[in-house]
């Protein structure tokens, strides 16, 4: 199943990892109740400010997913960027992948990346990539 | 004292599916040792050592317990006990 995304919010998780560059940057998209269409940006502080790794701050987690109950919304996407290597999960990309219904969306900010933007289906240790579609 | 405790989707196939359930329990620790007896299993995948997993989060309430006194964090009748993994990758 391709991942549906607003064309506005993959703007603006380009914008956000550059911005970050060097340091890895993460967020979430959310989509609007009975939609699949990721449409709602939610950026999160990468809590390991870290040039190789991404980890949400636990408290501002807990407050973005009661805030996405609350709405009735679905995390669609979890995002983030690759600094100095291509957009594809690493090996702890797949370990630590703990939402099977989400896209895992990578940007990569890397000078030689050949693809910026790529979108994944994690699980159990499992890897498939899937097209990405735009919507104005 | 009864702790309501909020299971993520990745441990529900130990609590039966079940995405809330209650445990006794005066702090964290016993709490997690009432589940285990209940779900037997569930322990392991919460703790390691005395600690925390580094990428679970366990909250009371709306407190991150890895802020307050970890696994010896007290709690009280009527709190709520969240499990949620943590975001992470490299």
């Amino acid at each position: 199943m391709a991942l549906h995304i607003r064309h506005q919010v993959l703007e603006q998780i380009l914008a956000q990892a550059r911005r970050d560059h060097p340091l890895e940057t993460c967020g979430i998209v959310s989509s609007a109740p009975g939609s699949t269409v990721a449409s709602r940006l939610v950026p999160m502080r990468n809590q390991a400010a870290s040039e190789t790794f991404f980890q949400f701050d636990s408290r501002e987690q807990f407050r973005v997913f009661r805030e996405l109950a609350e709405r009735d919304e679905a995390c669609r996407v979890i995002y983030h960027s690759h600094t100095a290597s291509e957009a594809y999960p690493s090996r702890e990309d797949i370990e630590y992948a703990h939402s099977p219904e989400a896209h895992y969306l990578i940007v990569s900010t890397w000078d030689a990346a050949r693809v910026p933007v790529r979108s994944f289906r994690l699980c159990n240790g499992s890897m498939t990539e899937e097209s990405i579609s735009i919507l104005e | 004292m009864s702790i309501l405790v909020v299971v993520p989707t990745l441990l529900r196939p130990l609590t039966n599916g079940e995405k809330r359930v209650s445990a006794q329990g005066s702090s964290v620790a016993e709490v997690i040792d009432h589940l285990e007896g209940q779900f037997p299993g569930i322990k392991a995948k919460l703790v390691h050592g005395d600690r925390v997993h580094r990428f679970v989060n366990v909250y009371i309430n709306e407190d991150d317990i890895r802020f307050a006194d970890g696994l010896d964090t007290p709690v009280k009748a009527g709190d709520t006990l969240t499990v949620l993994p943590a975001v992470a990758g490299g």
